[in-house]
């Protein structure tokens, strides 16, 4: 039902570029001319993509073909580029060469590791921020409130965002990401502030919406279980470049503690720390 | 219970003001160097039915808004174009800050001689005074916007005026609600000095006229009415500041 309500408004939500494209820059890489897919994912190809801070190089030359609709989690230690790689695809950091498709009109939202709430704005007007410009006053609220149902924050519309603890704040950022219908979204560790079991009733909850919707999602994380149990695949990034591209064809939903778990677990540890137990901190 | 908790604070002020008049009556106190509440309350009567009071108030609250409005215009408006744009700062901030170092009040006489008592001389103070507390706070609220707010609504697509109404504009307010209430006070107290010195109308000149034919209570009066005027601003600004910050967690069930 939430679907239904928000094809009313994805008309509107898709006439423009995606949000994060439409910048008054300009666009530093080339976008594909091709129509959209019917599919409602958004395929992602990324070739000979490279990115320097200065002298530092953090992305170092990275080819990647990401399928429309599916669920590609990004792992790797502190510093290797895993962030920047995810804000280089939604033009958050221009990159120093390579290319990068995504197709025109795509609907792109990211959720970033804060809740990055208005302190300001209820609830329901923190949602209502990931509509942009579209809809009118009539279906943006009604909207924003569906998309709050479905992130178990029915009701909440009119709270402060200062009432609401940790996952509900983040819960509430979600909403806002999706409200939109996007066709790609990207997770920049949004988990990672969460404690344990808020974070595992976090992680049902990106998996369900991801079922329901069928965007294109990346994550970036650095909880290799979390990884596993929420992708289709595993790459890890080490030194700005893959390391591991790991498919994971576990049946949904994962079942921590499994034997096939534990083993794909194992290989991107292994991979992970060079084939030695323990090591650095991820 | 909750009701007394309330009036608690007005049992000290209420015993000082039993006790000075205790004193006068008894005199203690000459009248000549401080009239008792009851003269004080005598002398606000008969300035009410003159006429006297409403005129000069009138007067009195005209300059402080009209100079508040013109300096506070001005310094918000420096405060958002510095806080905005890096070039304006560059421009223009240094000069600001050297011009501040100068206590405006210091400008007194330069400000008659250019003036004479005149209308502008009282506006221009209080504006000018104004200005800076203004300016620099409007300035560090806009300045202290938190980043990752402002990326998140670059990435979710507003425009510049969407940021800046959404984001920017209400997460600088609670600076600017501080440089309002720093505004207000030093816009009173210029007008004090400005009126004592040099005016033929207002509170200030009715404390000096009333100094010259030795009307203590008509001094102490024009000194009570000023300190009203003060918390009466300083109210309006709080209750403005609650209303707009009701979502800060600081102003929750003030």
């Amino acid at each position: 039902m939430f679907a239904d309500a928000l094809a009313m408004i994805e008309t509107a939500a898709h006439l423009g570029p995606p949000a994060a494209l439409r910048r008054d820059k300009p666009i530093p890489f080339e976008v594909l001319q091709e129509a959209a897919p019917i599919a409602s994912g958004a395929s992602v190809a990324i070739s000979g993509l490279t990115k320097r801070f200065g002298e530092t190089p953090v992305i170092g030359g990275i080819d990647l073909e990401i399928a429309p609709g599916s669920f590609v989690a990004v792992v790797g230690k502190s510093g290797c580029g895993k962030s920047t790689l995810l804000r280089l695809l939604l033009g958050l950091e221009t990159p120093t060469s390579g290319r990068i498709d995504i197709p025109e009109g795509t609907t792109a939202r990211f959720v970033f590791q804060e809740p990055r709430l208005l302190p300001w704005a209820t609830v329901v007007d923190n949602v209502t921020v990931g509509l942009g410009r579209s809809g009118t006053r009539s279906t943006r609220r009604p909207a924003a409130a569906k998309a709050l149902a479905d992130v178990g924050l029915d009701g909440r519309g009119d709270a402060w965002p200062s009432v609401l603890s940790g996952g509900q704040k983040q819960r509430v950022a979600l909403a806002r990401a999706l409200v939109s219908r996007p066709r790609l979204l990207a997770l920049d560790e949004p988990l990672g502030a969460l404690d344990a079991l808020t974070r595992i009733s976090m992680q049902a909850l990106v998996e369900r919406v991801w079922r329901d919707q069928g965007f294109t999602a990346l994550l970036v994380t650095h909880d290799v279980s979390e990884a596993i149990a929420l992708a289709d695949r595993v790459i890890l990034i080490d030194g700005g470049r893959i390391a591991l591209d790991l498919p994971v064809d576990l049946p949904r939903p994962r079942r921590r503690g499994t034997p096939a778990f534990a083993a794909l677990e194992k290989r991107v540890l292994d991979a992970l720390f060079g084939g030695f137990e323990g090591g650095d901190a991820i | 219970m909750k009701r007394f908790r309330g009036l608690i604070g007005w049992i000290l002020p209420a015993t000082l003001l039993v006790g000075w008049e205790a004193l006068s009556r008894l005199g203690v106190i000459p009248a000549n160097i401080l009239p008792a509440p009851t003269a004080v309350a005598a002398a606000l009567w008969r300035v009410t039915v003159s006429g006297e009071l409403a005129r000069n108030m009138g007067v009195s609250a005209w300059r402080a808004g009209i100079g508040f409005l013109i300096g506070g215009a001005i310094g918000f408006a420096f405060g958002l174009a510095n806080g905005l744009s890096r070039f304006s700062e560059q421009f223009t901030d240094t000069t600001l800050q050297m011009v501040r170092n100068v206590p405006h009040l210091a400008l007194i006489p330069l400000v008659i001689l250019w003036f004479g008592i005149d209308e502008q001389a009282k506006l221009f103070l209080v504006a000018l005074g104004v200005f800076f507390p203004i300016y620099i706070n409007t300035l560090h609220g806009i300045r202290s916007v938190d980043p990752q707010l402002v990326e998140m609504g670059k990435t979710y697509g507003m425009s510049g005026a969407e940021l800046f109404s959404r984001v920017i504009l209400p997460g600088a307010l609670p600076s600017i609600f501080v440089g309002l209430r720093f505004g207000l006070g030093i816009m009173w107290l210029t007008l004090i000095v400005a009126e004592t010195i040099s005016a033929s109308s207002g509170i200030g000149y009715m404390a000096m006229q009333a100094r010259e034919f030795m009307m203590t209570d008509v001094v102490v009066l024009s000194i009570l009415i000023y300190a009203l005027l003060g918390k009466l601003a300083d109210t309006v600004a709080r209750v403005l500041e609650r209303r707009t910050l009701a979502w800060n967690p600081a102003f929750e069930g003030v």
